[in-house]
């Protein structure tokens, strides 16, 4: 049994969070990766910076991965979300469930990544072509324009 | 006796991202009323420079947990103010 989270500075290993969870049992290994893109909200986003309150995130994150294995019955589960500067189509967060059947390993792919967004103490600016970084404040306008 | 009795606690005040920008500080430390809220601490930050990028009811965590407005703290806490939350 795997219950793997962490906060990384390198690059996110996808075959690597795949192995973590991957043992005979497991008919079923589904993979979530969110990458960095080039436009939000109509601007052209040249890169992106994560940044957390670390230790509260790395706890937040360990009690989702141990929840989502109660909840959905899955039992090998391993999170990784990425700090620091990110390029375009670099992943800033991967998420790797694994289950003997699909069903529960789809339910609790998609409730790990909702519960991140919802409760783990990450942030995110955004750098624009234009040379300006915006904090994203996911629940309303950007609060703080830094030139 | 009692009026002169005036026990105060100090507690960590922790400020991320935009609220950190904005207030020109990562981290500070506050002396408030023994068994002050988190409401209460709130307060004691708005009168600081800055303080206008606070919503009016923050999302706060106590030692890394998040946190009622009414709940009381205790000398030593770490208080963190979180700006809305946008991993993933």
């Amino acid at each position: 049994m795997i219950q793997y989270a962490a906060l990384v500075r390198h690059p996110i290993d996808a075959s690597a969070l795949i192995e973590r969870v991957s043992r005979p049992a497991n008919g079923a290994v589904l993979l979530f990766i969110g990458v960095v893109r080039d436009v939000n909200d109509g601007r052209a986003v040249s890169g992106m910076e994560y940044s957390a309150y670390e230790s509260m995130a790395a706890r937040e994150l360990a009690e989702i991965a141990s929840e989502a294995a109660q909840r959905f019955g899955v039992s090998d589960i391993a999170i990784e979300h990425r700090l620091g500067e990110l390029a375009l189509e670099e992943a800033s967060v991967g998420i790797a469930v694994a289950h003997p059947h699909r069903g529960p390993a789809y339910e609790a792919s998609r409730w790990v990544i909702e519960e991140l967004k919802h409760r783990v103490p990450i942030w995110k600016r955004e750098h624009y072509a234009d040379g300006t970084r915006v904090w994203v404040d996911p629940t309303g306008k950007p609060a703080t324009v830094t030139p | 006796m009692s009026c002169l009795y005036h026990p105060f606690m100090s507690v960590t005040v922790l400020l991320f991202a935009a609220y950190a920008d904005a207030l020109g500080t990562s981290s500070l430390r506050l002396d408030l009323d023994e068994g002050a809220t988190v409401t209460q601490l709130v307060g004691h930050l708005r009168e600081r420079a800055g303080a206008h990028a606070l919503p009016p009811r923050p999302l706060v965590a106590v030692n890394e947990r998040y946190a009622r407005a009414d709940h009381p703290l205790r000398a030593g806490d770490t208080v963190a103010i979180i700006p809305p939350v946008a991993g993933g």
